[in-house]
């Protein structure tokens, strides 16, 4: 199995007798851990996708009427839908802390001739999350 | 002409280092229309003008004058410098490192923004731009990078030139082998410069990469070109001791000591003043290169050096400087210790030692870059002007290659302009260098002599014979062996006989290239019966001026030895002095 | 005292191999050899047409780069006794076509780093005679980080994306897009981003954050990368908002 062709690197000077191409094989993200890790954060996205279809779905169904809503909330107490949501919130738990920790690349503070460490900036962008989730649970739940 | 009308140029730049890229900016400046070529024997980022690290020196500060700046030059140089290079040299430093500032260089700066300047040794008034301790490679970055804003530019990368093609006693094109193919081509050209840095790599122990083996130097001596001052080599006083690599002036520069074996700042031994805490211009660890190498010398015979596995060494101690100032200051330093020597400079002192660093001498030009072949110029370590004399002043090599770059670019545009368009036999030329270098190299019945026994011969006889203190008896020795050595290189047989980027055919030429030139080293130094900077001859401890205040110019024989020849130095304001440090 | 290590070497010769081999070689392990003094062992003392490129041995022309043991790494600044008991792998450099044993064909590189138009650019330049462009401290580091890449490519052998798709501008050239953007004498933005806001620019990349960890001098690419998505996205948002506004 080839991701591409070798004529894609026609990009390259012609004058060559031969150049040797080497292939990626389809499972050389189970070669390291590293790049093992970053497919894992590609795949965890779902999660996040099945959030978002979830939420346009009671977004649908209080629009519906109380009895479509009703029947929404009885599915989700199901055990099978308990445990898929279990399992998506631990993945969607995984992709937000691996964004978090590669926040402070994006961000870049500098004060003076020193960058902001690192470190502050990923506590910035937890003690946000901490709070909006804090303010968004007292609101639902005051 | 057809298919070859590509291997024809206005301008040919053979070498792309600093020198090299600063010549190719500013033909294409001089004349959008002139068609002109960089070749290189590796990419121009790789070229050795990456490695500088200490700084370049200008006059830019308000206590400072041209005046001072050639004056420390041409005593650095003990007196060998042509005077009227030296002031053309100074007029106008300032003027192409602010061209550089221009183009980006991400100088180290004052706090209100302008440029900021670090003492190095031999000078009486700071004047060393830096960035950082990576001034090289920054400023290699910056030229390349810029010349990729000039369309006219075009490069050969990784392309190694054999031979100058001259015709009607004019220079009128290279011929080359493209690497990665093994396809040898004539190019054509109006004017060619060589910039192809030093030949460090005819020494044993030497801070030069792999890549500094003399090849411009060579070509152009075949071709008739005589080398001028070959016998003044540099030292520089602080190389690791097993690689060799750099640590540089800067580190004595910011506060660094040179301490003995019992911790003692030994310079003031050697009539280069007295220690004090802070450092001082001119004095101490600030002293000359070469004087410095020779306090070395003289230290390890008192018994005073420390004795080390590959040699004696001496300590560099910059732990007062503290971390804060080696990081901003010196981060390179730090980085080269840590990852190469396992050692931590913020607290532990760094094993030095002296090692081969530049090259004084090289291809005999005019102050304009030109040689006496029409039609070829040379620029950078490679050509000799001189503004280096015996001896060179740190910090003044980076800023040759700009102002001597730019100004062989100039003067090989304008003579570009006046000629016409060589016709050389394109073909011709390409077929009879293939068939030189099968027969040369490639024919295994000839002999079994290899490279590498060849070259570590070479090596050790050049370290014996002419380091840093020279004897008629060693320059004899090192002359018979390289006599020997250049008669059994024609024995040597290489392994590879492949076309695609062959390495050990170009390692071979290299080394013929070297053999060559160690040769013009030898006698040269022979020649001159006197010590001068960088040139210390036990058996002639003086400077000699009623003979010697002469540039020696090395021609080749073809297979003999170079006949030797001398040239008056230029002196215009400075006459032959004393050179007093520390006082 | 010194124990011999064995070095796995990926071996291509154009002329004759359809496929490459390996060849191992069993060479001293001195203590103060970096992998690069083994290579060139081999290649005095054991086999000449073992084919690499090298140059400064102190890690700085950016040369001496191959895979060791699966990682991007400079030769020059790895010590072949910390690989011991061995054997080490030594390969050319990922997603790189080899053009002969350890030597890979860097054209494309060299290409990419043209486009993204790596040099101060100004609507007027400032004459000579005037002086430099005063740039602080702050200033300076602003972009000083980005100014060390040393054009090793290290980088590009670590990405996965450059790898799959090689069209990706890729990191080291966005990072030195960037160094430019960040300079305080530029004025050149603008058209850089016509190139490093490109389908095959900034967007290609996932975030994988490899060719940071690979960085010999810790240029930090992948930061460059994602600091300009950011910043092209504010710039693509204020353009719909406030189309009046000139970004």
């Amino acid at each position: 199995m080839k991701f591409f062709k070798p004529d894609q690197y026609t990009i390259y000077y012609k004058g060559y007798p031969k150049l040797y191409i080497r292939v990626k094989p389809i499972f050389w993200w189970l070669k390291k851990w590293t790049s093992f890790r970053f497919i894992l954060r590609e795949l965890t996205s779902l999660a996040v996708g099945y959030y978002a279809v979830i939420l346009i779905l009671i977004i649908n169904a209080i629009n519906q009427g109380s009895e479509t809503f009703q029947d929404f909330q009885s599915w989700f107490s199901s055990p099978l839908a308990i445990i898929i949501n279990l399992i998506a919130l631990a993945l969607a738990t995984y992709h937000s802390i691996t964004w978090f920790s590669l926040a402070p690349k994006a961000m870049v503070i500098q004060i003076g001739e020193k960058k902001v460490p690192g470190f502050l900036i990923s506590g910035m962008n937890y003690g946000a999350w901490v709070v909006l989730s804090g303010a968004l649970i007292w609101f639902f739940l005051k | 002409m057809g298919q070859f009308e590509k291997y024809s140029h206005d301008v040919l730049i053979v070498g792309g280092g600093g020198a090299g890229l600063r010549a190719a900016i500013a033909v294409a400046e001089a004349d959008p229309n002139l068609n002109v070529a960089v070749i290189s024997k590796v990419y121009p980022m790789r070229s050795h003008t990456v490695a500088a690290e200490g700084g370049a020196a200008a006059v830019i500060k308000q206590d400072d004058s041209m005046d001072l700046h050639a004056y420390d030059t041409i005593s650095g140089g003990d007196w060998m410098c042509d005077q009227d290079a030296v002031e053309a040299f100074v007029r106008e430093a300032t003027e192409e490192m602010i061209q550089l500032e221009h183009w980006g260089c991400p100088w180290s700066r004052e706090d209100n923004g302008s440029i900021a300047v670090r003492p190095f040794g031999g000078m009486k008034i700071k004047r060393t731009w830096f960035a950082s301790d990576k001034t090289g490679f920054h400023m290699l970055h910056t030229l390349y990078q810029t010349s990729l804003k000039y369309d006219p530019i075009q490069r050969y990368d990784e392309w190694y030139v054999t031979q100058l093609i001259v015709e009607e006693g004019k220079c009128q094109g290279v011929i080359a082998i493209e690497l990665a193919t093994g396809d040898i081509q004539a190019i054509a050209a109006k004017s060619v410069i060589i910039t192809t840095g030093g030949c460090g790599k005819v020494f044993p122990f030497t801070t030069n990469a792999n890549i500094k083996t003399g090849d411009g130097m060579a070509l152009a001596y075949r071709a008739g070109v005589p080398l001028k001052d070959m016998e003044f080599i540099q030292y520089h006083p602080t190389g690791l001791p097993f690689s060799g690599i750099l640590i540089t002036e800067a580190a004595r520069a910011e506060g660094g000591h040179l301490v003995n074996k019992d911790g003692y700042r030994y310079l003031q031994d050697y009539d280069l003043g007295t220690p004090q805490p802070e450092p001082v211009l001119r004095s101490m660890e600030l002293g000359p290169r070469d004087r410095l190498s020779q306090a070395f010398i003289k230290e390890a015979e008192k018994g005073k050096a420390l004795e080390g596995e590959y040699g004696h060494y001496v300590n560099l101690d910059i732990r007062h400087l503290g971390e804060k100032k080696i990081n901003s200051k010196l981060p390179f330093v730090r980085e080269l210790c840590l990852k190469y020597e396992n050692i931590d400079p913020v607290k532990e002192m760094i094993p030095v030692r002296p090692v081969v660093h530049y090259m004084m001498g090289g291809i005999h030009t005019d102050i304009n870059g030109a040689t006496t072949l029409p039609g070829l110029y040379a620029a950078g370590e490679t050509a000799c002007v001189s503004i280096n004399g015996a001896n060179r002043l740190g910090s003044n090599s980076l800023t040759e290659l700009l102002v001597f770059g730019a100004r062989a670019g100039k003067s090989a545009a304008e003579n570009a302009k006046k000629q016409a368009a060589p016709k050389i036999d394109h073909l011709g030329y390409a077929v009879a260098e293939r068939k030189r270098l099968n027969d040369q190299y490639l024919d295994t019945k000839k002999g079994d002599e290899k490279l590498s026994v060849i070259r570590k011969e070479m090596h050790k006889t050049m370290e014996e014979g002419a380091g840093i203190y020279r004897t008629e008896d060693s320059l004899k020795k090192s002359q018979k062996v390289i006599t020997e050595l250049r008669e059994r290189f024609k024995k040597v047989s290489i392994e590879d006989h492949s076309l695609a980027f062959n390495t050990e055919l170009i390692a071979a030429i290299e080394l013929s290239n070297m053999l060559e030139i160690a040769d013009t080293i030898i006698h040269s130094a022979l020649n001159r019966k006197e010590s001068r900077g960088s040139h210390q001859r036990t058996d002639y401890k003086e400077r000699d001026d009623k003979k010697f205040l002469a540039h020696s110019l090395a021609y080749s024989t073809g297979e003999g030895s170079p006949k030797i020849d001398y040239l008056p130095v230029t002196i215009t304001k400075w006459p032959p002095g004393e050179r007093v440090y520390g006082k | 005292m010194t124990s011999n290590i064995t070095l796995e070497v990926f071996r291509y010769n154009p002329e004759n191999d359809d496929e490459p081999s390996f060849q191992s070689y069993a060479v001293p392990c001195n203590k103060d050899w970096v992998i690069l003094d083994a290579l060139n062992y081999i290649k005095d003392n054991l086999d000449g047409t073992l084919s690499f490129r090298w140059s400064c041995r102190m890690g700085v022309c950016g040369s001496c780069g191959m895979m060791i043991n699966g990682t991007p790494v400079l030769t020059c600044a790895k010590f072949l006794k910390d690989y011991l008991p061995g054997p080490i792998r030594i390969e050319p450099m990922e997603h790189f076509p080899v053009v002969k044993d350890l030597i890979i064909e860097m054209s494309d590189f060299v290409d990419k780093l043209k486009r993204v138009k790596p040099y101060i650019i100004r609507k007027e330049e400032q004459p000579l005679s005037e002086g430099e462009y005063l740039q602080t401290p702050a200033q300076l580091a602003a972009y000083k980080q980005y100014s060390m890449c040393i054009n090793c490519m290290l980088c590009y052998s670590a990405c996965p994306v450059y790898g799959l798709e090689p069209e990706f501008l890729g990191p080291a050239a966005i990072a030195l897009g960037q160094r430019y953007n960040l300079d305080s004498r530029d004025q050149g933005k603008k058209e850089r981003e016509d190139v490093i806001s490109q389908d095959d620019g900034i967007w290609q990349c996932t975030f994988v954050g490899e060719c940071s960890a690979v960085c010999p001098k810790d240029v930090d690419p992948a930061g460059a990368i994602q600091r300009y998505k950011v910043e092209s996205t504010t710039n693509w948002w204020k353009s719909v908002l406030m189309p009046w506004s000139d970004k």
